[in-house]
């Protein structure tokens, strides 16, 4: 891999002139216009770079970067009349495509240039087989015989290394995971062998492990059909392990671009910059575990989720907790990592009290936790002030009708603190998590993302907890504003000493945080051990295979002293 | 609040039919001034054309101005309809709160009722419970929020489920605080728009129903109404058309009014916004 | 297997609603003021106490109600729903002589309410904001205010009295001893206008439900991969959204079974229509309660029955079912 970084970096050496005349994709002076009103006049401003054929150029930036836009503005899917390409070019192999008529744009989709989205969950039609769907790519150019149609479906379906591909063609896509469904996506892009593909955050919504096969299969693709490939991400590690080029984007406008080892290794502009030293590495590793006594000790914990039952059908069962042990000590950060539905988030939900295990105990400074029952719950209600939780979606964790302030100062005055101390101590804590006392006085939709989330940890600090849980606390965030509150999270360790399980799925952020790790698959913890123990020799396959998908695993980031 | 004062007010068909209600309602409260003869009252020969002498839309086969009967069946119209749809929406609120708060054996329980109430053929079961029951406003309020509450219940529902398990109610759960006051200041009033835009509706509905159950003769025997007079008039079409036509007119526009203010409301309380992936 | 499964759950459910409907029936009786025999037998009626007294004792009157219920039940179950004080005959055969002319009336107006519906919604829906879209959203929110009994009236005001394109009233022309085919003509042309106006409010909601309806699944992700594709919007329009956009049509369509039902009591009171809506007027009228309870029990039993057709429909359009259970 960090070869392909090293001859990335002599790509340019072909010349800068010729590789534009030559190019696939060229986009000149490119504007967005957006709505009246909207928070800027423009999503894209003025944005100029190319597209080569055979090379994959990332797109990167932020939410809100713009980056979207412009596939949709090359696809000729801007949401019109509302979005519109104000001004600038799109050249397509010489072609201009900005005002092209929309019978001559709808030759080019899907057959010379192809898309594949985010959420491969919604992206495709559940009410048609995945062969139909297909198919209709296929029948844009040509109508084949059924029989071979058919083994024509096959064949692409198994190269997108499907298995099966005779019954997944006449699967519904209710039934494929998200993986599969992104595989056919890909295949329907690919069925026509387009000259360039856009991919957009293809691979955002998917495990990590599933993450590395997407990233591979576009890979190989690209490299057998010698397509060129626009790559839109926000991951620096994703950037580091597929592109060859690489394009920043802030706020709608270029900022920098050129050759993948230069920008990764050798940024120069300041929001580079910036966003580089954001990115959490392996290598950033936390102290080792502080000795301190045990405050909660979960042992053998089982949990079963059934669904579907009926009358005349079996419920289906996930094991979603299976004999699940752990110890977290005052002081500690307690990573707990794994990909979706491994139990992570069911243990940290079962500790709070949001839902009651099957079996097993659960100890918080030596008192068992008995979960559901009326003793349970005045149980649960009086521990409520030592175990709080941070959720992941700024945006969904604060009632959108209820003032900052009051948000704070509902849990210390459920368990009877007094009026003024209870608003005195919101106000330390919005100052503690770095908001304006002035926040007390008003509502959530007046805040960004990330500033929410402060306001999510302050109404748990107020309640002065010593355990935290902060159930994919940083996930929803971007990577700038995701690194100020993990360094939020370690200062509330050190000043308060809160023990802290965190749960993630990103390996990365775990690994800059963390003092100890649990890895969790299929309900079960599979390894456990100190951050920097469990990172260099891992015992498990399964945690070595987490460990090898992280993207941009073998790039060294940079040292940047950039002040966030 | 204000924008949604706002948002409704670039409505202008919202807004019209808002000022229209006004006035019907103005007009039905002030029947007494307007018409101070009851509506029973013969004013007139019989059979008079409508704008055929002092009575604007005519008079009946007993002489009684139509017109007043449709000032003072307003009155029974609106009360029927608010009255009714009150009753409706606090039980269907109750039942979808709970249902979708508790969820589990109480959820499949009370969501069973509800089917079993949304199966039943509505207006045949309001017209058994009113004749039997015997026609009054008592009764036929009953038998409009019995058969109209189900979508209510089923909306409340699917609104707590979904609200249930978003972060902010759990983390008020973690907080500890009690499930009543979670379902009262967390979940409802997060869940209200949607009700206040079937409840707009709903007063459409049952002013049809009202006027579909007086057409049958089961209205109140003592109060006139809108459905009282088309009905009494059906068998004389031939003679009399402007009997049942401006009684007609008068449901429509009222109703139509309402259903008007109802998709403002939604329109304003949901936006929607063209759902633009963010860049 | 999955939608053996689901069908026979389905029917199991139907059944069980149907109980429920029995059992309520039961009580709506007993919980009215008064004798229940008084009600049976009909409030203003002639109390006949021979009558009465027979009654009592085939339902068991003097016994303790759960008793009373079993009885009931159990009459029911064999199809007895008692006996028609005005007419002297039992409930069942009055109202199952008059359920194929509703069955005819409310069958048709129920396909030509969703065929058109659906139509218009969708054309709408793909014009939206043109002049078509505008005609058909203010239609369909006229017809969705106004009275069926109302339109009816004025049905018959201006294509019988003053066109005299349609009979406004009954089934047939009693005049006209019609056979053959010319008897279904003529029945046909007696159905018109009543068929017509009972759809109109239908036709109405399908049209608004499927204009919202498409509107929003053109929203959705896999419309955009389908355009992103290079499809032609015609060919999205049909193959990708509308059949989407048709699962909350099929849905409302089994909900909307049973008001459509109530809807024949207007429609077929105002236009003499010889069906079971007539027959609950006519009842009504007469205080024959027996009947009117009779039909309250066998037009739920046709909702049931409609209910569970568009949940086995729906198994054919959506491949989910298992997972939305």
């Amino acid at each position: 891999m960090s070869a392909r970084l090293e001859t990335a970096t002599a790509a340019p050496a072909t010349g800068a002139g010729e590789a534009a005349s030559q190019a696939l994709l060229s986009v000149h002076g490119l504007s967005i216009a957006l709505p009246p009103g909207s928070d800027r006049p423009f999503a894209v401003e003025q944005s100029t770079y190319t597209i080569e054929r055979g090379s994959i150029t990332c797109i990167v930036g932020e939410s809100g970067s713009g980056k979207s836009m412009t596939a949709n503005a090359i696809m000729g899917l801007l949401p019109q009349p509302y979005v519109r390409v104000a001004e600038g070019t799109i050249h397509f192999d010489g072609k201009n495509l900005v005002g092209l008529p929309e019978q001559q744009l709808r030759s080019i989709r899907g057959a010379e240039i192809s898309m594949i989205f985010q959420e491969p969950m919604s992206a495709l039609n559940p009410l048609m087989t995945v062969g139909q769907q297909v198919a209709e790519v296929l029948r844009k150019r040509e109508r084949l015989p059924e029989r071979e149609e058919r083994a024509r479906i096959a064949r692409l379906l198994e190269s997108m290394d499907l298995p099966d591909p005779e019954r997944i063609q006449d699967s519904y896509p209710f039934r494929l995971s998200g993986g599969q469904r992104q595989r056919v996506m890909i295949a329907m892009a690919l069925a026509l062998s387009p000259r360039l593909l856009i991919a957009d955050e293809p691979t955002t919504a998917l495990d990590v492990t599933t993450q590395k096969q997407i990233l591979s299969l576009i890979r190989e693709q690209q490299r057998e059909r010698g397509m060129g490939v626009m790559f839109i991400t926000h991951d620096f590690g994703v950037v580091a392990e597929i592109a060859d080029k690489v394009v920043v984007m802030e706020k709608g406008r270029i900022v920098e671009q050129g050759a993948v080892a230069e920008i990764l290794n050798h940024p120069r502009h300041p929001y580079t910059r910036k966003l580089i030293s954001a990115v959490p590495t392996l290598n950033d590793h936390a102290s080792t575990t502080p000795e301190s006594d045990v405050l909660l000790e979960v042992r053998s914990a089982d949990k079963v989720f059934r669904s579907g039952g009926g009358w005349f059908r079996k419920a289906r069962e996930v094991h979603a907790l299976n004999q699940v042990s752990l110890t977290l000590r005052r002081g500690e950060i307690l990573g707990l990592v794994g990909e979706s539905g491994s139990g992570k988030s069911t243990l940290a939900r079962s500790i709070i009290g949001l839902n009651p295990i099957d079996s097993g105990e659960i100890h918080f400074l030596g008192e068992q936790l008995l979960g559901g029952g009326r003793r349970g719950h005045k149980q649960r209600k009086r521990l409520a002030r030592h175990i709080q939780i941070v959720f992941q979606d700024p945006y969904a964790s604060l009632n959108p009708r209820r003032k900052v302030g009051a948000a704070i100062t509902l849990g210390p005055l459920q368990h009877g603190v007094p009026v003024a101390e209870a608003n005195a101590r919101a106000k330390e804590m919005l100052s503690f998590v770095g908001l304006d006392a002035s926040a007390f006085d008003r509502y959530p939709h007046e805040f960004s993302g990330g500033q929410r989330q402060r306001i999510g940890i302050a109404r748990a600090l107020a309640m002065r907890p010593e355990v935290l849980i902060a159930d994919e606390a940083v996930s929803a965030l971007d990577v700038s504003v995701q690194k100020q509150v993990l360094g939020l999270l370690e200062e509330i360790r050190q000043r308060m000493g809160v023990a802290i399980l965190f749960v993630t799925h990103d390996l990365r952020v775990a690994a800059t945080i963390c003092h100890r790790l649990l890895v969790m698959r299929h309900g079960q913890i599979v390894e456990e051990g100190e951050t920097s123990t469990l990172f260099a020799a891992p015992r498990e396959d399964y945690t070595r295979a987490l460990l090898d998908a992280v993207p941009g695993i073998d790039w060294q980031k940079p040292e940047l002293e950039e002040n966030l | 609040m204000k924008d949604l004062i706002k948002a409704f007010s670039h409505n202008k068909a919202a807004l019209g039919g808002l000022l229209f209600l006004v006035v019907i309602a103005i007009a039905a409260v002030a029947a007494p001034l307007i018409y101070p003869h009851s509506p029973w009252q013969m004013v007139g020969a019989p059979f008079q054309p409508p704008l055929s002498g002092p009575h604007l839309f005519g008079t009946d086969m007993l002489g009684r101005d139509i017109a007043a009967g449709i000032l003072y069946g307003a009155r029974v119209s609106f009360l029927i309809g608010i009255v009714s749809t009150a009753v409706a929406l606090s039980i269907g609120i109750t039942v979808g709160a709970l249902a979708g708060y508790l969820g589990g054996l109480v959820d499949d329980a009370l969501m069973r009722v509800t089917e079993f109430f949304q199966t039943i053929p509505s207006l045949i079961f309001a017209i058994v419970i009113v004749a039997i029951m015997s026609p009054s406003i008592l009764s036929i309020v009953i038998a409009i929020a019995i058969v109209s509450w189900p979508p209510v219940a089923r909306l409340v529902r699917a609104e707590f489920m979904s609200l249930r398990h978003r972060e902010f109610v759990e983390a008020s759960r973690v907080l500890g605080v009690p499930g009543w006051r979670i379902m009262a200041f967390d979940i409802l009033p997060n869940a209200m728009a949607p009700v206040i835009v079937t409840a707009s509706l709903m007063v459409a509905t049952a002013i049809l129903m009202e006027s579909g159950l007086s057409f049958l003769g089961l209205g109140d025997p003592n109060l006139i109404s809108w459905g009282y007079q088309i009905g009494a008039a059906r068998t004389m079409i031939r003679t009399a058309w402007w009997m049942s036509f401006f009684p007609g007119v008068a449901i429509i526009i009222t109703v139509l009014c309402l259903n008007l203010v109802g998709e403002g409301l939604n329109d304003a309380l949901n936006p929607r916004i063209v759902r633009r992936r963010k860049a | 297997m999955d939608r053996l499964n689901f069908i026979a759950g389905r029917l199991v459910k139907g059944a069980l609603i149907v109980l429920a409907i029995a059992i309520m029936n039961f009580f709506i009786v007993r919980l009215a003021p008064g004798d229940p025999v008084s009600v049976l037998a009909g409030q203003s009626g002639a109390m006949d106490q021979d009558y009465m007294d027979e009654l009592r004792q085939r339902f068991g009157l003097d016994q303790p109600l759960i008793v009373q219920l079993w009885i009931y039940l159990q009459n029911l179950f064999q199809g007895d729903l008692g006996t028609s004080y005005r007419q002297g005959r039992a409930v069942l055969s009055v109202i199952l002589e008059r359920l194929p002319a509703t069955l005819l009336l409310t069958i048709s107006a129920a396909i030509i309410s969703v065929i058109l519906g659906v139509v218009a919604g969708s054309l709408a829906a793909r014009r939206r904001g043109t002049w078509w879209d505008t005609l058909i959203s203010s239609l369909a929110l006229l017809f969705y205010a106004t009275p069926l009994f109302w339109i009816g009236l004025m049905a018959i005001l201006l294509f019988s009295l003053v066109l005299g394109w349609f009979p406004a009233f009954g089934m047939v022309s009693p005049e006209k001893e019609y056979t053959g085919i010319m008897h279904i003509l003529d029945v046909l042309h007696h159905l018109v206008l009543p068929m017509t106006v009972l759809g109109l409010f239908y036709m109405a909601v399908y049209a608004r439900l499927t204009r919202a309806s498409m509107l929003e699944v053109s929203e959705m992700d896999f419309v955009r991969t389908a355009r992103a594709k290079g499809l032609p919007e015609g060919y999205i329009t049909r193959r990708h959204i509308l059949r989407n956009a048709l699962l909350p049509v099929i849905t409302f369509a089994g909900i909307q079974a049973g008001h459509l039902i109530g809807g024949t009591v207007l429609v077929e009171t105002v236009f003499g229509w010889p069906g079971v809506g007539r027959l609950a007027f006519d009842s009504l009228l007469q205080r024959d309660y027996s009947v009117l309870l009779g039909i309250f029990l066998i037009t739920s039993i046709m909702v049931v029955i409609a209910n569970i057709i568009t949940d086995v429909v729906y198994t054919f359009v959506d491949p989910r079912i298992e997972v939305k259970q």
